[in-house]
């Protein structure tokens, strides 16, 4: 009989994991996102009035190392920079550099929080406003 | 069978907090009041625009403290290295056996650590002939059982004093600060 009760314990701790982490399969997260394509795409890019694509990339460090973070790796021709801020929680972050047009850069991050993408904006924003004020420009919104 | 219970709702908060549940700080992404001081703390400027001589210089302090260089970019003056060493500390030790002792538990303790930096060169400004050098630490613990116990920035300032003196030996220059 107690074995029956631990059973049916058992049973209902793991179906509640699964409720409270999302169903489904956790191989679906490889192509997974909340929020919609486009949407994810503006709150995360702005375009910068320059093309100095290195200057960028290093004023994209200097802004990481100022918002806490340890750069995991740079690569100047690919155009990315990735850091890890750790303090109690994990932020991951990628910020990618590329040319759009003849005189402007497009410059886009992605986070996640702990094992979360993060899909809320303002953490975007509060990044581009500081990277803003490292690049001495304005960042403009992608239409 | 209380046992049970308890392992139950005990494992709620657990399972939430590694899902990921709970929303990002605020300031996780913004500047705040420590930004300069840490700026202050982390960065020395040094009298040469031979970005390349210090980098190479750093590479080798930082070989020197026993880490292992991960990755370099030297066109964007970068350099990430780490090391993994152990993390036991006596004083942790005898309180983790004594507290599991008291509650019939398995004694909990760290025993590992990887520390983290990276270090960024770049030219001081456009109007003098300084580079500037950033250093970075951080470090994540792992206890007994393999679970993560600490996720944290290194800010002791004798950390980076430390580092930046063996830095400036290297390259025979003074580290002024900013």
């Amino acid at each position: 009989m107690k074995k029956i009760v631990n059973f049916i314990i058992a049973t209902c701790l793991i179906l509640t994991c699964f409720f409270v982490c999302g169903c489904g399969s956790s191989r679906n997260q490889v192509l997974a996102a909340e929020e919609s394509q486009v949407k994810l795409r503006s709150m995360q890019s702005r375009l910068f009035d320059t093309t100095d694509k290195t200057k960028t990339l290093r004023t994209a460090m200097a802004t990481l190392q100022d918002l806490g973070f340890v750069i995991d790796e740079a690569d100047d021709v690919l155009g990315t920079v990735s850091a890890t801020k750790l303090d109690r929680y994990a932020v991951r972050i990628t910020v990618s550099v590329r040319p759009h047009g003849k005189t402007q850069m497009l410059v886009r991050a992605n986070a996640q929080y702990n094992l979360k993408a993060i899909e809320d904006p303002e953490p975007y924003q509060q990044f581009f406003a500081a990277f803003a004020k490292a690049m001495f420009l304005t960042a403009h919104n992608v239409e | 069978m209380k046992k049970i219970y308890l392992c139950y709702f005990l494992s709620l908060p657990l399972t939430l907090t590694f899902s990921g549940c709970g929303g990002i700080p605020k300031d996780a992404l913004s500047m705040n009041k420590a930004t300069l001081e840490d700026r202050r703390l982390q960065t020395r400027i040094f009298d040469t625009l031979d970005e390349e001589n210090i980098l190479s210089a750093s590479a080798g302090v930082l070989q020197d403290i026993g880490f292992n260089i991960d990755e370099s970019e030297t066109d964007l003056g970068l350099i990430v290295a780490s090391k993994d060493r152990s993390a036991t500390e006596a004083g942790q030790i005898t309180l983790a056996i004594f507290a599991a002792a008291l509650t019939d538990s398995n004694p909990r303790y760290d025993t590992k650590q990887k520390i983290r930096v990276s270090l960024v060169a770049n030219r001081a400004s456009e109007k003098t002939e300084r580079t500037s050098v950033r250093v970075t630490f951080q470090r994540i613990v792992w206890d007994n059982y393999g679970q993560i116990t600490r996720l944290e920035k290194l800010n002791d300032p004798e950390m980076y004093q430390g580092f930046f003196e063996k830095l400036s030996k290297s390259v025979f220059l003074e580290a002024h600060g900013i």
